[in-house]
């Protein structure tokens, strides 16, 4: 029942025998592990249509071995092809687009497996709408409207996540449609650490107290972790004043106290553990809480009643939300791991493994909670991963992510969000306009079965067309005419072109998407990211 | 179907997508922009772009400029294609492993691209001259080492014309730059002389940290340290394969004898984490790579070759950073240019020094500042109008011979206020003069 997640560690080939398949992906398995990678061998991914863009972003998930792709598309191979697309030749003209492309895409990647559909997706979704059940991820391109929407109530009914790309002249579109999206293992840029100062477990006090920094000679009390430097400055700070320092000045007050306690090296040079011990003093000494985030997942999962149908995360976020409530006295389990620091090689192993014991016997906690809770569910499956997987739920706790998605039709049928458009339009900075545009562009293939600009001498027409539909769009939404005619005249310049670096750039980036999903790994955006190549910028919308 | 044919046929079929582009007005080209057929033509006939680098971006900006319209391409690259290459540098297949980059890229794209002609160097860049790097009108770098960057960056600006002062703006060879590692990446714009240059940023590429020695010899606490102690320290004295064998990171034996040495250490600590894949980062200092991360640089790179070639649109200003390990996150802003940049400003650069500075100190400055991060300078000074060598790397003999002067003081030197010390480096393809001046 619950996915296998093993921790980097443990997962990476104990010895030098080394397999190919991991020498070839080494670069990667370095992002997101071996676990991670499982994950890609196993999904299948669906292109609609093998436009630049739709190819640009099958190669890069064939690239890093992707388990499957299928290829739906009724288009022959046309000479503007391969005047954008890497995978057609000029032999292929006349040929379904679909197979050259995927003959061409598979030969990036022997390991990954192919089929191709030359059917139109109208027909598929009118006689065959459980077609796309088997897939982990659809990723669909060079849809009129209402294809579009058929196509993603369709997949969000089945629970399947869409990926919507788009290259129109010198503008991007990405839109991710999913339903629920959860990752444990977010990669964080910058952590804050987790060292519990403000609040120690008894077998740290027990430790710290033990040393006495005084009567330490000098070679020992230049490499005392700075954790302990912190822990005992902390304690000296609190006898008089009661509580940690909180503010920038009370900060500072601290790290002046820290520092009467260094001593002069005979180099004359500062101690380098009280030199860091003065560096995190800002981050260190933050009191230990739960990140808003988190908090409001925790609320959510306090509401579940486990059942046969829960995802194993939220059995795993119930059980932590009763740590945090209990056991936890209102904080996450301890992450058991610390950042490095200049210390002797013998404390800041006891030290570090003091965490790691303390983090093991919250993890374990939260672990007979979750047995418990899955006992109650009736038999099931013994889990060989589950405390691995628990424990790896619980060194993330704090950055645990979730997200919820919105169908695309609620764009169309009223519920966009109006205020986060509003806000936009307002800043000319935003690159929210070129959503709208697009949209426009849209309404106006819908009316005359062209986009604006796609024929030579309809350009200056077509701008008086597409101001209507623009302002049609606004005036729906109740915002005022406040886009500017350039964005009018750079669209019909455009024409529905699709140009290479534009269908490359947005490739890239919806392929990575599309791994976030697949190895739950990463924070995918939410829900709608718009690239302006014309000034190099882009922005992500929740609409 | 029946009106894209048609369509295709009065747009010139193959190039109709960029064509638009080239040959309509819009509000957001480039001032001297003209829509025109010729554009195109221009690209096709005339245009010659080098890319630097057949690696990850390489592969990606070759692609990317031929289907942007570009035909007269050149790429330089002296490495060859390893079986860790494959999961992101596409134009490589395991039958080419062991072959130059730059062959098999150019091949490939020739091959796929149909009057798209590629020209190969299975070579160093520094082993072209001025006349080879005047000769083509953009340079693209998809390069992995700064130093490599420094040196193409100096080169470009080395073929600079100055007048009365005044830059000869024909001289100016915009040189577009992307670099990756693992979900970030960034792409910019310099042009030489006039925008921000590599040298103006370089602190952007903090230098490298390595490990303390003491701390790997004496109070080693992570799975790295062990590695580092190995490799460092145990290597040299056991010479486990022959005597003054140097580690090669791709032979597995080297690999796995590193590996169980650190485990075994890690053990004799306490400290756990010692994995083959660890080891195998640490001693060939590998840094994470992706198809998608490249593939966007890439793309954003051809995006401003396209733009300043054609001024369809006016280029980026000037540099992008991007990540998507949370969402999707680029951040597009001006560098500024450095108005007493080492490189690019035309400043003579003053070295500020005391009279009992000794020259090793000088050389510190040239290496440990965060300005100049220089590899391995040597020093020649202008003393009453004859040239004297101060110190110099190669040949061992001349070495030999100056190196007393390392522990010799500026005075001692006769480095008198005002004198010039011209400084060649790896980083530069030409020397950088610098003028004492004495501390008050």
């Amino acid at each position: 029942m619950l996915r296998v997640h093993h921790s980097m560690e443990s997962a990476a080939p104990a010895s030098c025998e080394q397999t190919e398949k991991a020498k070839k992906y080494d670069r990667q398995l370095r992002l997101w592990g071996d676990h991670g990678q499982s994950l890609l061998e196993i999904g299948h991914v669906c292109l609609i249509n093998a436009s630049a863009t739709g190819t640009e972003t099958l190669k890069s998930l064939v690239l890093p071995g992707l388990g499957a792709v299928t290829i739906i598309d009724d288009a022959k191979v046309a000479h503007q092809d391969t005047g954008n697309n890497f995978f057609v030749d000029l032999a292929s003209i006349g040929r379904p687009r679909g197979e050259v492309a995927l003959r061409l895409l598979l030969e990036l990647n022997p390991e990954v497996r192919g089929t191709f559909v030359d059917q139109p997706l109208q027909e598929i979704l009118d006689n065959q709408p459980e077609f796309f059940t088997p897939f982990t991820c659809v990723i669909a391109t060079c849809l009129p409207e209402s294809t579009l929407l058929t196509l993603s109530k369709v997949l969000w009914d089945a629970k399947i996540p869409l990926v919507v790309v788009r290259s129109y002249g010198m503008i991007g579109y990405i839109r991710i449609q999913i339903e629920e999206h959860t990752v444990i293992e977010s990669h964080p840029d910058n952590e804050i650490p987790d060292l519990r100062l403000d609040r120690p477990f008894s077998a740290l006090e027990k430790y710290m107290d033990s040393l006495d920094l005084d009567a330490m000679d000098d070679k020992e009390h230049s490499h005392v972790p700075y954790v302990v430097i912190l822990y005992k400055f902390l304690q000296k700070w609190n006898q008089e004043h009661g509580a940690p320092p909180k503010n920038y000045k009370e900060k500072k007050l601290f790290i002046q106290l820290v520092k009467t306690g260094m001593r002069e090296k005979e180099s004359g040079e500062n101690e380098e553990n009280f030199d860091e011990a003065v560096k995190a003093v800002n981050t260190s000494l933050l009191p230990t809480s739960i990140p808003s985030g988190v908090q409001t997942l925790l609320n959510e999962a306090a509401n579940i009643t486990p059942s046969p149908t829960t995802k194993p995360f939220w059995i795993m976020a119930r059980a932590l939300h009763e740590f945090v409530s209990s056991e936890g006295r209102g904080v996450l389990p301890v992450r058991g791991t610390i950042p490095d620091m200049t210390a002797d090689s013998e404390k800041y192993i006891k030290i570090q493994s003091l965490y790691r014991d303390q983090a093991a016997q919250d993890a374990d906690w939260v672990l007979r909670r979750v047995q418990e809770h899955s006992q109650q569910l009736g038999p099931r499956k013994v889990m060989p991963s589950l405390e691995n997987d628990v424990k790896n739920f619980c060194k993330n706790a704090h950055a645990l992510r979730v997200i919820k998605g919105k169908p695309i039709v609620e764009e169309y049928k009223g519920s966009i969000n109006l205020s986060e458009i509003g806000a936009h339009l307002e800043n000319p900075e935003s690159d929210l306009v070129w959503y709208v545009m697009l949209r426009a562009v849209d309404q106006f293939h819908s009316e005359f079965r062209a986009y604006p600009g796609y024929f030579q001498d309809q350009v200056e027409t077509d701008i008086v067309r597409l101001k209507v539909c623009v302002n049609r769009l606004l005036a729906d939404w109740g915002c005022g005419p406040i886009v500017k005619d350039d964005f009018i005249h750079e669209m019909c310049r455009y024409g529905a072109s699709e140009v290479h670096s534009v269908a490359a750039y947005i490739g890239g980036c919806a392929a990575q998407e599309v791994i976030k999903i697949i190895t739950a790994q990463y924070v995918p955006i939410n829900n709608t990211h718009i690239y302006n190549a014309i000034a190099a910028t882009s922005g992500t919308f929740m609409l | 179907m029946t009106v894209a044919v048609a369509m295709a046929v009065e747009w010139g079929a193959r190039w109709v997508e960029v064509r638009k582009l080239l040959e309509r007005p819009g509000p957001f080209t480039h001032p001297d922009f003209e829509p025109s057929p010729d554009t195109l033509k221009m690209m096709q006939e005339n245009i010659r772009v080098l890319v630097i680098g057949a690696g990850g971006l390489g592969c990606e900006l070759l692609k990317d400029l031929a289907l942007m319209g570009f035909t007269n391409l050149h790429v330089v690259d002296m490495d060859t294609i390893d079986l860790s290459n494959l999961n992101r540098q596409f134009l490589f297949r395991k039958k080419d492993i062991g072959r130059p980059k730059a062959e098999v890229a150019a091949e490939f794209i020739n091959q796929r691209i149909q009057d798209c002609h590629v020209t190969h160097y299975y070579n160093k860049i520094q082993d072209f001259d001025d006349e080879f790097y005047r000769s083509f009108h953009l340079v693209v770098c998809g390069l992995d080492s700064i130093v490599a960057r420094r040196w193409i960056n100096g080169m470009l600006l080395s073929l600079l014309c100055y007048e009365d002062g005044m830059l000869d703006q024909s001289s100016v060879i915009p040189l577009v730059d992307g670099g990756t590692e693992g979900f970030k990446g960034n792409a910019r714009v310099i042009l030489p002389g006039l925008t921000s240059c590599i040298e103006c940023t370089l602190d952007l590429f903090p230098p490298q940290i390595n490990f303390p020695l003491c701390t790997i010899a004496h109070t080693p606490r992570l799975p790295e340290h062990c590695i580092e102690w190995v490799r460092l320290l145990l290597w040299p004295k056991e010479n486990p394969f022959s005597e003054e064998m140097p580690i090669d990171g791709d032979d597995p034996h080297h690999l796995s004898w590193i590996f169980e040495k650190a485990q075994k250490r890690a053990a004799e600590f306490g400290i756990t984490g010692v994995t083959y894949r660890l080891t195998q980062g640490v001693v060939k200092r590998i840094i994470p790579a992706v198809a998608s991360t490249n593939a966007v640089i890439a793309a954003a790179c051809c995006t401003e070759v396209f733009k300043l070639a054609t001024s369809a649109c006016t280029p980026m200003n000037n540099y992008c950073v991007f990540n998507d390990s949370d969402g999707i996150y680029t951040y597009t802003y001006e560098q500024e240019k450095k108005e007493d940049c080492v490189a690019c400003s035309q400043v003579p650069q003053e070295l500020l020094v005391s009279p009992s500075d000794k020259l090793q100190d000088i050389i510190a400055i040239l290496t440990d500042s965060l300005r100049y991060q220089m590899k391995k300078p040597g020093l020649q000074a202008m003393v009453d109008g004859k040239t004297k060598s101060l110190y110099l790397h190669s040949p061992a003999s001349i070495e030999e011979k100056l190196r007393p002067n390392l522990k010799k003081t500026v005075e001692e030197l006769g480095l008198r206020d005002g004198i010039e010390i011209a400084v060649a480096d790896v980083t530069s393809p030409s020397t950088v003069l610098f003028k004492v001046k004495l501390k008050k």
